[in-house]
Formats: C-alpha cells, structure tokens, sequence
C-alpha cells in the first residue's frame, strides 16, 4: 500500500514536471529572405515576426508557454533555403516553420518538412505550394487566380470584354498572365492583346503603341513596382484612353509615388484589405486585426504595415491558433491549423480543411481605385 | 490608330531609350579611350547619380539643381577613390584582373547604396512639365528632350576636350602607347585618374537626368550600364557619335523588335543583333578596323 502511494505522488510529480517542461518554451522556426532581391517580402515579414512574439511573451505566452523564435535569411536562395530548413529541424529543433517568402525557396524545402515532419505556414504566394495538398505544408497568401478572379468579375460587370495584357517576364507575372488567360477563356473574355516587359525595363511605350492599336477595352497589367508605375506613366504619355487595371502586387501607396498622383488617377486593383481599412465599415470583422496590426506596426517601426507582413502575421495565428486549440508538438499544431475555422487574419478569414490548405476565398480582396493620390473602395 | 502612327511611336521610343543607353555608353568609351580599361562599374556611377540627387533632395531638402552639383560632385569624388584604391596600387595590371576588379568595385558600390539607402524605388521630378508633347500621333516627354540636349553638349564638351586641349590630347596618346606617353614626359596614373574623374562625372549627370523617367534605386546600375556597354560596344568604342549611334541603334531594336515581332523576345533581338555585329565586324559598326602592326 505505501509503495502503491510512493509509486502515485511519484507518477504525479513526474507528470506535473512534465506539464511544467511541456508549459515551458515553444520553438518556431521562421526562414525569410531578409536581403536579396525579395528583401521587400522578407523585411516586413521578419519584423512583424519579432513583433508579435515580444508582445505574446510579454502577456505570458500562449497558454503559459513561452516563444522562443529562430529567424533565419534564406537571402531569396534555394540552396540557402535547403541548409537553413535543416538547421531549424535538427539543430534547433523547431516544432513549426514559418516562411519561407518566396514560392522558389517554399518549393525547394516541402520534401524536408514533409520528411521530418514539422507544420510550415509558407509564406509565398505560388498555387503550386498548396495544390496538390501535403500533409504539412499550408499557406497564408491567398492565391493569384482569386485576385485574377476578383478582377475579372469586376471587368464582366463593367462589360469590358477584350483585355489586353502586359505582364512581366518574371515568376509573379508569368504565373498572373496564364492563370488570366485560363480564367479568361472560362469566362468568356477575349484576350486581344498579350505583351511581356523585363523587369528592369524602363520604357513600355513600344508594347503600350501595340495595345492602342488592339481592339481592347481593358488592360491588364501583371507585376511589382517599379514596372507597373512606368506602365502608368507611359498609358498618360500616349494619350491611351483605354482604363487599366494592375494586379495586387502592386496595391501600396509607393505605387502612386512613383507613377505620379496624376498617371495613376482612376487606376483600379485587386487589393488586401490592409491598404484601404480605413475606408471600411467598423463592422467588417476584419476591421480591427487590420487597425491593431498597423497601429501596432507603426509604433514600432515607424512605417506603414504591408501586406507582405501580413503573411507572416496569419502564418503566427494560426499557429498560435493550433497551440492553444490542439498541443504544442508538431503534430497537434498540424492537426490544429488543419481545423482551424473562421481565423481573422490580416490578408482575409482563414477556414481549413483536408483539402484546402491556403483557407481563403474572394473575400480577401476589395476592388480598389486611385482617387486624388489615395486609394479609395472602387464601385 | 494607323500603322504610320504606330511605326512613328516605336521609332519615337526607340529614339528616347537609345539616347539613355548612348549617354550611359560614353562614359564606357571614355575611359577605354583614354586607359584601354572597359570599367563595369560604370552602371553604378549613373545610379549613384540619380539615387544621391534623390537623397539631397528628399532628406538633405537642398534646391533641385544644387542637390545636382552634389551629386555628381560626390560621385566624381567616389570616382576618384575608387581607381586610387583599386587601380593605381596594381602592380602588373592585366586586362583581366582589371575587368574582376571592376566588376568587384561595381558589386560593393551597389551594397554600400543598398546600406546607406535602403532598397526602395524612387522617382525624381522632371525638370520641366510632365505633359508628353505630341508630333504627328506620337508623343514624347519633355525629359527626353533634356535626355537628347544634354547627350549632345557632352559630346561636343568631349570633342573639344580630347582634341584641343593638353590633358586631353596626353590621355589619347596614354591609350594609344602607355610606355611612350610616359616617355614624353606624359604622367600616366594621373591621365587615367582623370579619366576616371570625367567617367564617373559623365556617369553620374546621366544618372541624375534619366532618373525622372526611368527612376531610381541602389539596382538600376545593373541593367543600365549592360546596356551602355553594348551601346559603346556597337559603336566600337568612340568617345563620340559612334557611341551615340550605337546606343540610339540598340534602342530602335528594341522598340521595333518590341512593337512588330513580340515583346517577349525584346531584349533577346537585341542582344543577337549585338552578337552579330561582334562575329562580324569586332572592331564596331563605326570605327575602322586596325591594323596592328607586328
């Protein structure tokens, strides 16, 4: 009887130092590409990073454990990436990843994590990540044919029927210009026009001459600063009266900097909701995360929150989301993202499933349009 | 819109972005003129150039044509440094080890912008207007003009230099025969010095006047200064209108290459055009072969 009661507070005490251990620290892993040419995704990103994890330990953690962050530079380089993810697994033993910022570096690192076995709420905006579904592997960007869709609904409203394109000849382009061409084709438009750019290039009057020439009644422009502001600039300088849309990459106010107030007039986008909260209604339920995150952000960093950030923001709710649901191993935080319903994020309302592992719908874009220099919700 | 338009607007555009590329090209041939060096980090004094107008204007709130004279006195400055610390203190300069050099200049110039700067695109007001002026259907900014005005006065300021004064008739006669020059009493280090000083100067004046157009940020030097390098490439190396020639030629590719075959393949025609011209006529469109004499 008495080793029997030995044996219990012995069983209790292990178990509760156990609970203490488990209520300790929790490891996440992040891989950014802080410098190199996708600095301008894996800055914010790291930033809103290490802002949220201070403010959660600072309240005592979730649900008394503590984060403890490994924020890696992939520098935008798949090889990098590869080395970096299995530091984090092996060596520091992360239980989730978040990241990487690119679709080349998301790509490049899915085999290790499905391996090993460790939940990555990638960060990049490629359909490939998630379509076909991995086990592992989720995403918080919503994909570029719900943009390219959003876009188009709002063309076949206005009853602009023959686009043009002028994309750019790199991956976020390339990927825009044939989702757009497919969901054209599946909705009845026509495309009369489809012209490429280099990214560095500084004149797009030769491909805008063409385009006047067409039959267009739309064109749609597919890229990130700076092309897209020249392309604006150049529509004004030819005098092209046709309207043009450009795509979310593109949906901050630098935009209108570069083109000019006056180019970008009346210009209309698909945009997150972070670069027009302030127009919104107070009862949108996205209202206040959007508010919080950027007055939070400023606060801190003396800069407008991005929507790049915004990524990385989601990538820790849900995971926050799945601790305090689910567990803090990797597989509890797997199970728990994969159940996660209705989560407001920053880039829309995440509901997981099985089969979809990005969890975003239209929703996450509003149509907006440059008016006096900012943006406003376009009708 | 007819075919008539269309073809003036491509010619127009083929026009505005070969005067970039041919005043981005002499700075290429002025210091090849004068030291035999084909300097790489030629694209990052054009960008120093925009991006330190920017800065003057935007954080230092100096007048637009002042924040000018600092930039291109604080990258002629850098020119100055750079071939001071990289290529003067080479012992036996080789063409190869001088190409590495430059290339290694160009990368560490671009990061210290990058540091300094941060990695944002910026914009520079244009000097006059912003209204395109429009000649038979096609349309040209203001800044083009400037772009146009300006290419000329450096290669006329050139002419002069290279020809009719001391230094420069002594920087011809460096590249032509270093080891004679100097034996005629001609110092040397201090021409190639000088050469780097007018590059850097010339670089960085284009810099600051395409700036309002093209933009700018810690990167463009790449892209651009390729293609001022084919420019002055094509036109075999001048210091004068064989550059320019070559600059406006490479920009008319592109812009009908673009307009009537696919825009796709843009930059592809017109590096094929540049191979071409390399296999077959190596000395550049312009200039007349050498003979060399054994």
């Amino acid at each position: 009887m008495k080793q029997y009661v030995v044996a219990v507070v012995a069983a209790a005490v292990m178990l509760s130092s156990l609970e203490a251990m488990a209520a300790g620290t929790v490891r996440i892993g992040a891989l950014f590409s802080v410098t190199g040419p996708a600095s301008f995704l894996g800055e914010p990103e790291k930033k809103t990073l290490e802002m949220l994890v201070k403010e959660v330990n600072a309240k005592g953690g979730i649900k008394g454990n503590k984060i403890e962050l490994f924020i890696e530079d992939t520098q935008g380089d798949v090889t990098k990436a590869k080395q970096l993810v299995s530091k984090l697994i092996k060596n520091d033993k992360v239980v989730a990843i978040i990241g990487p910022s690119t679709t080349g570096d998301t790509m490049a690192i899915i085999d290790d994590v499905e391996k090993a076995g460790i939940p990555m709420v990638s960060c990049a905006a490629g359909v490939k990540i998630t379509d076909p579904v991995k086990k592992w592997v989720f995403k918080t960007p919503a994909n570029d044919h719900v943009a390219g869709e959003k876009l188009l609904d709002y063309l076949a409203a206005k009853k602009q029927k023959s686009l043009a394109l002028l994309t750019v000849s790199d991956a976020y382009g390339q990927s825009g210009r044939e989702q757009l061409k497919a969901l054209a084709a599946k909705k009845g438009f026509s495309v009369v026009a489809d012209e490429l750019y280099s990214p560095k290039d500084t004149d797009m009057t030769s491909q805008l001459t063409k385009i006047k020439g067409s039959k267009a009644d739309a064109i749609i422009c597919w890229g990130t600063n700076p092309g897209p502001a020249v392309v604006t600039r150049n529509v004004k300088q030819l005098g092209i009266k046709i309207p043009l849309y450009q795509s979310h990459g593109v949906a901050s106010k630098k935009y209108i900097e570069l083109a000019g107030a006056e180019a970008a007039e009346g210009v209309v986008l698909p945009a997150g909701k972070l670069t027009i909260y302030d127009k919104m209604k107070k009862s949108d339920p996205q209202f206040k995360v959007l508010s919080d995150y950027n007055l939070a952000y400023k606060k801190s960093y003396g800069v407008e929150a991005s929507t790049f950030g915004g990524y990385a923001y989601d990538a820790f709710e849900l995971i926050s989301e799945a601790i305090r649901k689910s567990g803090t191993t990797p597989e509890q935080i797997r199970n728990g993202i994969e159940q996660v319903k209705k989560l407001v994020g920053v880039s829309g309302l995440f509901t997981m499933s099985p089969t979809d592992h990005n969890g975003l719908d239209q929703s996450a874009f509003e149509m907006v349009k440059v008016v006096k220099g900012d943006w406003d919700l376009a009708k | 819109m007819d075919l008539l338009q269309q073809l003036t607007q491509y010619a127009f555009s083929g026009f505005s972005t070969g005067a970039i590329y041919a005043l981005i090209g002499l700075g290429f041939a002025i210091i090849y003129n004068s030291t035999g060096i084909i300097n790489f980090a030629q694209g990052e004094f054009v960008m120093l150039g925009g991006v330190l107008t920017y800065f003057s204007l935007t954080v230092l709130r100096l007048p637009y044509l002042v924040a000018m004279a600092v930039a291109v006195a604080v990258t002629t400055a850098a020119g100055a440094a750079f071939e001071r610390l990289t290529i003067r203190p080479l012992k036996s300069p080789s063409p190869l080890s001088l190409v590495i050099i430059t290339i290694g200049g160009s990368i560490f110039i671009r990061g210290v912008a990058m540091l300094l700067w941060g990695k944002d695109t910026h914009a520079l007001p244009p000097f006059s207007g912003n209204d395109p002026l429009t000649v038979g259907g096609a349309s040209i900014m203001p800044q083009h003009l400037w772009i146009f005005g300006i290419t000329l006065l450096i290669i006329a300021a050139n002419k002069f230099f290279f020809y009719y004064t001391i230094s420069g008739k002594a920087m011809r006669a460096c590249s032509h025969n270093r080891t004679a020059a100097s034996l005629v009493g001609i110092d040397v280090r201090k021409m190639v010095l000088l050469s780097f000083v007018i590059s850097s100067a010339v670089g960085s004046l284009a810099g600051i006047i395409i700036a309002p157009l093209t933009m700018t940020a810690y990167d463009v030097g790449v892209m651009l200064g390729l293609k001022g390098f084919c420019a002055a490439i094509i036109g075999g190396m001048s210091s004068g209108f064989g550059t320019v020639l070559g600059g406006l030629l490479l920009g008319l590719l592109e812009s009908f290459g673009a307009g009537l075959i696919s825009s796709g393949y843009k930059d592809a025609i017109a590096f094929i055009v540049l191979l071409l011209i390399l296999f077959i006529r190596p000395q550049g469109l312009f200039s007349k072969a050498q003979t060399e004499r054994v």
